[in-house]
Parts: C-alpha cells; structure tokens; sequence
C-alpha cells in the first residue's frame, strides 16, 4: 500500500514537473535585438526598449521584403 | 569566388537562410538569393538602416560588424566586413552561432579573387632525329 502511495506519487511530481517545463519552454519568446561590436562588445535591447522599438519595425520590414 | 557562387554555396551549407543578399559599402546589391531586384534592394536599405540606427547606441569609434534582430516571425542577421556586408533572413530561432559563421564564410568567399585557369602546356615533344 506504502510503495502504490509512493509510485504515485512519484508519478505526480513528474508529471508536474514535466508540465511546468513544456510552458516554460513554449512560452511567447520576447523580440530582441543583438549588437556586436568591432571591439568585440555586444549589447541585447529586448522588446520594450526605446532601442528595439526603433530597430525592431525595420527587421519586421525586412523579413516581409524578403518573403513577399 | 563571385557573389553569386558565394550565395549559392551559403544556400548550399545552410538550410537555415531564407533568403541572403551581398553588397558594397555603397549599398548596391551584388548578388541576392531572391528573383524580385526590388525586394533584394529593399533588403539591402533596411540592413544599412539597421546598422546605421545600431551604430548610433554606442559613443566612439568602434564600428557595428554584426547584429541579429529576432522577432516571432523571423530573424534578420546583418554581418559586415571590410567593404562589404550580408543580410539575410531565417525562420523564428535559428542557430544564432551558426548563422552568423556561415555568413562571415559566405562574406570571406565573396572577397576572394576568383582562382586563374591553369594553362595547358603546350610543349612540342623532342623532334626525332633521322639517323
């Protein structure tokens, strides 16, 4: 009876567990923008920033020229 | 290396790329993946933008040579060297490392004089004497 309780709940924990990892990893991914540098620098601006919010429009424009 | 064979070759290694356009400095296209000219040079226009407005995000002399911009829909990879630059579009999440070397080769490829044709010696076997 002891070991059924515990297989359970051992099944319950890794379904949790599983559940919890498959929303975090399909969660809505946040656009961002990476600058790299010639001195070897590099500078993320992610949505919301003044930065990407500038540049992000412009890359949206370039994906849609390059599929139309 | 011609631009075109450089792109092809880049089309070639990496299933990734979308779409990819060689230019100058100047901003002309010098080869592009794509069949609209219109859409190539469009391309071309937004990836100077890009790194014009990204230059502007830092004080000094160190120039942008590569940038990626991430959205839902796509990425938009711009890498730059010496006189020349690559734009090129992915799906959503690429292979950010892999992208970009694969446009720095694309762009190494595109700089390099084409190899000259190794010419056929012509030399006249030894005339046989008459004895």
């Amino acid at each position: 009876m002891k070991r059924k309780a515990l297989a359970l709940a051992g099944f319950a924990t890794g379904l949790l567990a599983g559940t919890l990892f498959y929303r975090r990893s399909s969660a809505r991914r946040r656009d961002r923008l990476d600058v790299y540098f010639a001195d070897g620098s590099m500078v993320s601006f992610v949505e919301g920033s003044p930065e990407a919010e500038r540049l992000l429009p412009l890359a949206r424009q370039a994906l849609a020229a390059a599929r139309r | 290396m011609d631009a075109s064979q450089a792109l092809a070759d880049l089309t070639e290694i990496s299933s990734q790329i979308e779409a990819a356009v060689l230019f100058d400095v100047a901003g002309a296209v010098q080869g592009s993946t794509l069949t609209d000219a219109d859409a190539s040079a469009e391309l071309v226009r937004t990836a100077g933008e890009l790194l014009e407005a990204a230059a502007a995000f830092r004080s000094g002399e160190t120039e942008v040579t590569q940038l990626e911009a991430s959205t839902q829909d796509g990425s938009v990879f711009v890498v730059r060297d010496g006189g020349r630059g690559v734009v090129a579009t992915t799906a959503p999440e690429p292979t950010v490392g892999l992208v970009f070397y694969d446009l720095k080769s694309c762009l190494r490829g595109a700089a390099e004089e084409p190899k000259p044709k190794r010419r056929r010696r012509t030399t006249k076997p030894p005339e046989e004497t008459a004895s």
